[in-house]
């Protein structure tokens, strides 16, 4: 027997009925015209093709020199794996990129995006994409779903400037997410971001582990924990320690620093902070205008992401933090930034130590 | 039909024996499954699913007894299958189309296998896959207890399970024993059902089959946790997202299967 007499009517139909999925939209289906209303906004035309840079945490692609929109490839791959949690904790990570947060993307106002997702053929679970700088259902996600070997492409045109939080949107997305998938992608707007000296990329994220902070080994989810929302660990780029010691953020004096900072959650508001530092610039909420000057703290929201910019006035170790400082002190939530340079103690100079008691 | 040959061909006695020998093998292939109740992931609402009695196999189909049924029927072999019923990747991990590896690769549940692929070999059991529901259910029990899917514990391991890289998965003997009888449903590859693709999860996780079982195309827009009957059941999202990832054709090397039968 043939195999195909072995399929039934009802796989048939099934097969047809999946072929149709693909082009079945999750919005209200479009009037039956087909014409946008006119506020929608066109896309530019493109020209020219290029292959998106990528780096890993805490790295940022350079600065995007083209003055015109472009068709920009991204090629992201899913990885499994295990990685370091904290010293001595490992975690099995799932990673856009094999970093925690995934790599960094940075496009321009206007650009036409490919991306191509691909799924590591090692993995075990399938996985997708929601940008939130993509504008249509989703943010990509209903596209992008991709079996463990598969690699799945969508294209979107980057509407909004301003730097935007991207993350697995797989079932169960609150799993996903808490293992380790997001990242940043910066849209900059069409005539650039003023220039810096240095530009980094900080992600808080929480963990959610069975037993305690530090307990030695494979460290493994706690959904209950996850639902209470009581992490773990709450950590900047991936791993308690990321940012300390050899991994310190570095500057010298008078340099202009932007910190590219989001925050993936999966549930906690940062109150993001660097002692000793005040951000001249505040671009809320990842926006594309500075929405304020003179910011000790600001608020970051789970699934979303600020700029910050200050400049080095003094050398010195300057430590990231989440304000909410339990966070920082107790599960993880401590980052370095060193600077170094001449000493310019009209900024700051110790005068007296108060170590021993006054008077002796 | 094979027994129907045998019969043609061998004195009485010899046949009534042999199907005796055939039954048996059955028997120990495949575990009785009691009829009950159980609620799925996704539902027209939250009643439970009744789900009649029937047997199911012990273990995944191994690459041993694939193997048999490639030499058996050429047109599921490696090569030769038609590629409307399997990916490029079919059988993939095989030395050779009539090769899968050598005593211990053999021992391996079958993987790579397509969906009709997996169908036409249970049919050739004379069996069919077992239904998302019969799956399901036979899944929720641990070693102790029919029904364990509300329990911690039970979840926190099956995730630990799933969460294995894909080489471990395709050991023989992970997992383990469920108070059916039943092994590894949980340890090892993800498994085809019959009706892999008719809850319509949508490949967005926020957004779910909500109101219907069954190509319901207007409520894969819902949220994830809108549609579920339990959101707390993170091992069946991960069973259902894992499902509406598939097609038919797909062939990866985490996904094998086992057959079912009526009681």
């Amino acid at each position: 027997m043939h195999p195909a007499e072995r399929t039934t009517p009802i796989v048939r139909t099934l097969l047809a009925a999946a072929a149709g999925l693909a082009v079945i939209g999750c919005s209200p289906t479009p009037s039956a015209t087909g014409a946008a209303p006119l506020a929608a906004r066109v896309p530019p035309a493109v020209s020219g093709e290029e292959v998106a840079t990528l780096t890993a945490p805490p790295l940022v692609p350079p600065p995007i020199t083209r003055t015109h929109p472009t068709k920009v490839i991204v090629n992201l791959e899913v990885i499994e794996k295990k990685m370091r949690l904290a010293d001595g904790v490992e975690y099995m990570m799932w990673t856009f990129g094999g970093t925690v947060p995934g790599s960094f993307i940075r496009v321009r106002e206007g650009d036409q995006v490919e991306l191509h997702l691909k799924n590591a053929a090692g993995n075990t679970m399938p996985h997708n994409i929601d940008l939130h700088a993509a504008t249509g259902p989703g943010g990509g996600a209903k596209a992008t779903l991709t079996i463990p070997g598969g690699e799945s492409v969508v294209t979107f045109a980057a509407l909004n400037p301003g730097l935007f939080i991207y993350h697995c949107a797989t079932s169960p997305v609150p799993m996903h997410m808490a293992n380790g998938m997001y990242g940043l992608i910066l849209v900059e707007p069409k005539d650039g971001l003023p220039k810096v000296d240095k530009e980094y990329y900080v992600v808080q994220s929480e963990f959610y582990t069975k037993g305690k902070y530090g307990d030695p080994g494979l460290a493994v989810l706690d959904m209950d924990k996850g639902m209470d929302e009581r992490p773990t660990y709450v950590v900047f780029d991936g791993s308690v320690g990321a940012l300390t010691g050899a991994g310190a953020l570095k500057a010298s004096v008078g340099e202009r620093v932007r910190l590219y900072v989001g925050n993936a959650g999966p549930n906690l508001t940062s109150s993001f902070h660097v002692i000793g530092e005040v951000f001249d610039n505040v671009y809320g909420e990842g926006g594309s205008t500075i929405a304020e000057h003179n910011v000790q703290t600001t608020l970051i929201p789970a699934g979303g992401s600020a700029i910050v910019e200050f400049v080095t006035e003094k050398p010195g170790d300057y430590v990231l933090v989440d304000h909410a400082i339990f966070r920082a002190f107790n599960k993880g939530a401590l980052g370095m930034l060193t600077v170094t340079g001449p000493d310019n103690p009209q900024v700051m100079n110790p005068v007296k130590a108060g170590l021993t008691p006054a008077g002796k | 039909m094979l027994l129907v040959t045998a019969c043609m061909v061998l004195p009485p006695g010899a046949a009534a024996a042999q199907a005796t020998r055939a039954a048996g093998a059955v028997a120990a292939r495949t575990v009785a499954i009691p009829a009950g109740a159980y609620r799925p992931l996704y539902g027209a609402d939250t009643a439970r699913v009744r789900v009649p009695a029937f047997r199911l196999d012990r273990r995944a189909v191994t690459r041993g007894e694939f193997l048999d049924f490639v030499r058996a029927d050429s047109a599921w072999r490696r090569g030769r299958v038609r590629p409307v019923f399997a990916e490029a990747g079919y059988l993939a991990g095989w030395p050779g189309p009539l090769d899968a590896g050598g005593p211990a690769d053999l021992l391996r549940p079958v993987t790579a296998v397509s969906w009709f692929a997996a169908r036409a070999y249970c049919a050739s059991r004379g069996e069919r896959l077992p239904t998302t529901d019969e799956w399901e259910y036979a899944a929720q029990a641990s070693e102790t207890v029919r029904d364990a899917s509300r329990d911690r514990a039970f979840r926190d391991r099956l995730i630990a399970l799933y969460a294995a890289p894909a080489g471990e998965r395709t050991r023989p003997g992970r997992g383990f024993r469920n108070v059916f009888g039943v092994e590894g449903m949980h340890g090892g590859p993800w498994e085809w059902t019959e009706d892999f693709n008719s809850v319509l999860v949508s490949a967005d996780s926020r957004e779910a089959g909500g109101t219907s079982r069954h190509t319901d195309f207007r409520a894969v827009c819902a949220y994830a946790a809108i549609g579920a009957s339990d959101p707390t059941d993170y091992p069946a999202f991960l069973r259902y997202a894992v499902r509406a990832a598939l097609d038919a054709r797909t062939t990866i090397d985490r996904d094998g299967f086992r057959c079912a039968a009526h009681a």
